[in-house]
């Protein structure tokens, strides 16, 4: 096994180029959420695909830093400055975090290797609910007393900010109620103690299927691609919010981050590895499972979505009364 | 009785030689993990689950399970020998497994925990295997007031119990919360009490804490006492194993208690932790020899160890009927199932029925076969009690400081630990107990994301609280329970005319 190893890492580093870079000892994967969640998901999915493929002489080491809703991660990169054996998964948090409590770090600091995907949001309602639409939901939450509760993961993060769009493009008052993870508030829901959230996919998919929850509707610009056919289930057949009269659209982007003031050239060896993570089979299996959009970015094309991402969320952050102040 | 036939059917799955071996593979490495403080059961899972992509999921479950049920066995060894606890549920066993380690009774100690940890495995596994559906709807009733008043039970029947200083109690429990306040706080977002330091983002972790308090803060008291050495008379033959399960079924009253409380709470998710000082407590006031309870009593080791173990196993069953996990290694088990394209929830009974059935299987087995690989150890793990101290001290304190930085690979919590060293050394002194701190560092920030959950919901209205049977009977039996001691206490004073002050209800 050992030998099979070294043999192989020996053809992959005689066919490398010989000017580029590779690590030289294995390298850490920090994740900003604790084990088990969708950015610790997709870290150990990536881990996986390049130790069976063989895909880099290193092995990749996942290293949950979750405290402070992944403000101690990005500390941590913040501090590994030109160490080019660390990486960082990161989410709509990479700003949101910053912005909401001021703890000082800045995705600028860091270099943007890529992004692998985007997430969607769906409004999930209890399967036994007899709302049809959203609209259904929203016109008994007027009526509402005390207001109708929605729930979500973290506070000041992107449920939250969904539920209080919503609310406002409704003119509707939301009680948005923060758990501790998607997971969490999926089963308040499926038990009845909240009356809708707003999970991503793989968060409330377990639910879906085992008939305790169901969506309404998908928070994006169109219908999730993904048609095949489990048991009742079939995301492409979910309607998107706006063919039920709301238009408040939200996607999260997963992507991978290095320490800043790292060379071109060790940076080139994360893209070409991700642009091969991407291609297996293994990576589409997991698209499809967690029907998360695929939407590849690399190098200035990342850049510029990064900002005008960043901008989109400061305005809206901005209208929730989410920015930290002092 | 399709489902028996299916668990039959499991066990040949499951008692094949490949499974076998990676069960007892699992078992031993789990051990090593659960022995060393910080490294933990969910980091065990989680350092080794990449190489289970490559097996089949139902050897691969199988491997991890068995590493956690190694961790739930090994957390214990250390609690009993250096009032360590290796895990945050083996609190508890400190309280009465260090003093009889102390008296030379480590072999009988470790027995007794080892019995226990297997009789509340074995109950929570008997309730995943017959009422799986049933109790996974129950998890469900649990909404923000239901938690915060399990939380309120666990708090009132651990602290309403105590036979120390209420004062003291008292104290001890607001430091508590007030350190589990620091850090991030889930409802509004913002981190509370950091002082813009940046090793302060993370909040005091609970077992770096426990580990300065208990471990530490021990090895600073025998420096001082001139290094006596406590532990030569430790027996070191296997015949200590059956003398002390001679002594069990008396307490069946106990165990059986424990395994309720264990697998109600592994269940909610109210998780081993509460649950083991819940058990502790609970038995505390119940048994003949309450008193002895802190002294070196087995029963003191017995109740928290049987509802630490049930309520770590029935934990599983929501995580595999509605993918919910119940425990940190739950969650990271979960995360595994995902991978190997196994989706949890209620369908995995439906679709997957060979690897449910297995893994239920393998729990039984893996229990067998790790209570028996634990019991072998115990002459060994005794044997380091006749070690003279002036050389296990040094070894023990580089354990403890690898065990903090392990939690957050952090040198800050090395500092942190031994000033925690020196807080819990002063708590000794004063006479302050350690065990309220510690409960309100480990459960106050849930109960007050509970609670603030609540509220926000209701709009502000206290009624929450009682507005159903079932949050009303946690609240009501919670009461009970806080009260039953300052009243009792009353009583025994009216009766005796009054010597000495009563101390009047410890105000929450």
């Amino acid at each position: 096994m050992k030998a099979l190893a070294l043999s192989a890492a020996l053809v992959l580093s005689a066919t490398a180029h010989a000017s580029a870079w590779e690590p030289t000892k294995p390298v850490e994967v920090v994740v900003p959420f604790g084990p088990g969640g969708a950015s610790d998901q997709m870290a150990r999915t990536i881990q996986g695909i390049v130790q069976k493929h063989n895909l880099s002489s290193q092995q990749l080491v996942v290293v949950n830093k979750p405290a402070a809703t992944g403000g101690e991660a990005m500390m941590d990169i913040q501090k590994s400055m030109r160490d080019p054996h660390k990486l960082l998964t990161t989410s709509s948090g990479i700003y949101m975090t910053p912005l909401s409590t001021k703890i000082p770090v800045n995705w600028r600091n860091f270099t943007p290797v890529g992004m692998l995907a985007q997430d969607e949001f769906l409004v999930w309602v209890k399967n036994d609910a007899s709302y049809k639409t959203v609209q259904d939901l929203l016109a008994e939450a007027k009526t509402a007393s005390p207001a109708m509760k929605i729930g979500g993961g973290g506070s000041k993060r992107e449920d939250d900010l969904i539920v209080f769009s919503i609310g406002a493009e409704a003119g509707v008052k939301l009680t948005y109620i923060p758990y501790k993870s998607g997971g969490e508030a999926s089963t308040q829901l499926a038990g009845g103690h909240v009356s809708a959230d707003t999970n991503n996919p793989s968060e409330d998919v377990a639910n879906w299927r085992g008939g305790q929850t169901r969506p309404l509707c998908v928070l994006s610009k169109k219908r999730i691609a993904y048609t095949a056919r489990s048991r009742a289930t079939r995301p492409g057949d979910i309607p998107d919010c706006g063919e039920q009269g709301l238009n408040f659209t939200y996607n999260m982007l997963r992507g991978i981050f290095m320490p800043g003031g790292v060379t071109e050239e060790q940076k080139a060896f994360y893209v070409n590895l991700l642009k091969k993570v991407s291609e297996t089979p293994e990576w589409k299996e997991y698209l499809e499972r967690n029907a998360l959009l695929p939407d590849q970015r690399f190098g200035e094309d990342f850049e510029d979505f990064l900002l005008s991402d960043e901008a989109l969320h400061k305005d809206l952050m901005g209208k929730a009364g989410f920015l930290a102040t002092n | 009785m399709d489902d028996f036939s299916a668990l039959l059917a499991g066990f040949q799955v499951a008692l094949s030689w490949h499974n076998v071996g990676f069960m007892i593979v699992g078992v031993l490495l789990g051990i090593v993990v659960g022995v060393l403080p910080g490294l933990g059961g969910p980091n065990g899972v989680a350092i080794l689950l990449p190489l289970t992509f490559g097996m089949d999921p139902t050897s691969a479950i199988i491997l991890l399970s068995s590493i956690y049920w190694g961790a739930l066995f090994g957390g214990a060894i250390t609690s009993i020998l250096f009032n360590i606890p290796g895990e945050a549920w083996s609190v508890a066993t400190t309280f009465d497994g260090y003093p009889m380690a102390q008296e030379g009774r480590a072999g009988e100690a470790l027995t007794a925990a080892f019995t226990a940890s297997f009789i509340g495995a074995i109950s929570g596994v008997l309730l995943i295997t017959f009422v799986a559906p049933l109790v996974a709807k129950f998890a469900l009733r649990f909404g923000p007031a239901e938690f915060f008043a399990v939380f309120l039970l666990t708090f009132c029947s651990f602290i309403g119990m105590g036979k120390d200083n209420r004062i003291k109690i008292l104290v001890s429990l607001c430091i508590g919360f007030l350190l589990a306040g620091v850090g991030m706080d889930t409802i509004s977002g913002d981190l509370r009490m950091t002082f813009d330091v940046a090793e302060l983002m993370r909040g005091f972790d609970f077992l770096v804490v426990v580990i300065g308090l208990f471990g530490v803060s021990e090895i600073f008291l025998t420096v001082e006492e001139g290094l006596a050495f406590k532990g030569k008379k430790a027996a070191i033959d296997l015949k200590v194993v059956l003398r002390t399960w001679a002594g069990l079924p008396r307490y069946w009253a106990t165990l059986i208690r424990s395994s309720i409380v264990g697998m109600w709470m592994g269940v909610t998710p109210g998780g081993a932790i509460a649950a083991s000082f819940m058990g502790y407590g609970l038995a505390k006031r119940f048994s003949k020899r309450g008193d002895n309870f802190g002294k070196g009593e087995i029963e003191g080791v017995l109740a928290p160890e049987t509802a630490a173990h049930a309520a770590g196993t029935a934990a599983l069953l929501p995580m595999l009927a509605l993918g919910i996990p119940g425990s940190a290694t739950a969650a990271v088990l979960l995360g595994g199932l995902m991978i190997w394209g196994l989706q949890p929830g209620p369908m995995l009974f439906v679709e997957q029925k060979d690897f449910v059935w297995g893994l239920i299987a393998s729990m039984y087995l893996g229990n067998v076969a790790g209570l028996l690989i634990v019991l072998a150890t115990v002459p060994l793990f005794a044997a380091i009690m006749r070690i003279p101290f002036a050389i296990v001290a040094p070894i023990i304190l580089v354990v403890c400081a690898i065990g903090a930085y392990t939690v957050g690979n952090s040198i800050f919590d090395i500092w942190l630990m031994l000033l925690f060293g020196v807080v819990g050394y002063v708590f000794k002194k004063l006479g302050f107990p350690l065990a309220p701190m510690v409960l309100a560092l480990v459960l106050g920030d849930r109960a007050e994301d509970a609670f603030r959950q609540a509220l926000l919901g209701s709009g502000g209205s206290l009624n929450v609280f009682w507005a159903n049977g079932l949050v009303t009977t946690l609240v009501v039996l919670s009461a009970i329970l806080l009260f039953w001691g300052p009243l009792s206490d009353l009583v025994g004073w009216a009766r005796s005319r009054g010597q000495g002050k009563p101390a009047l209800g410890a105000a929450e």
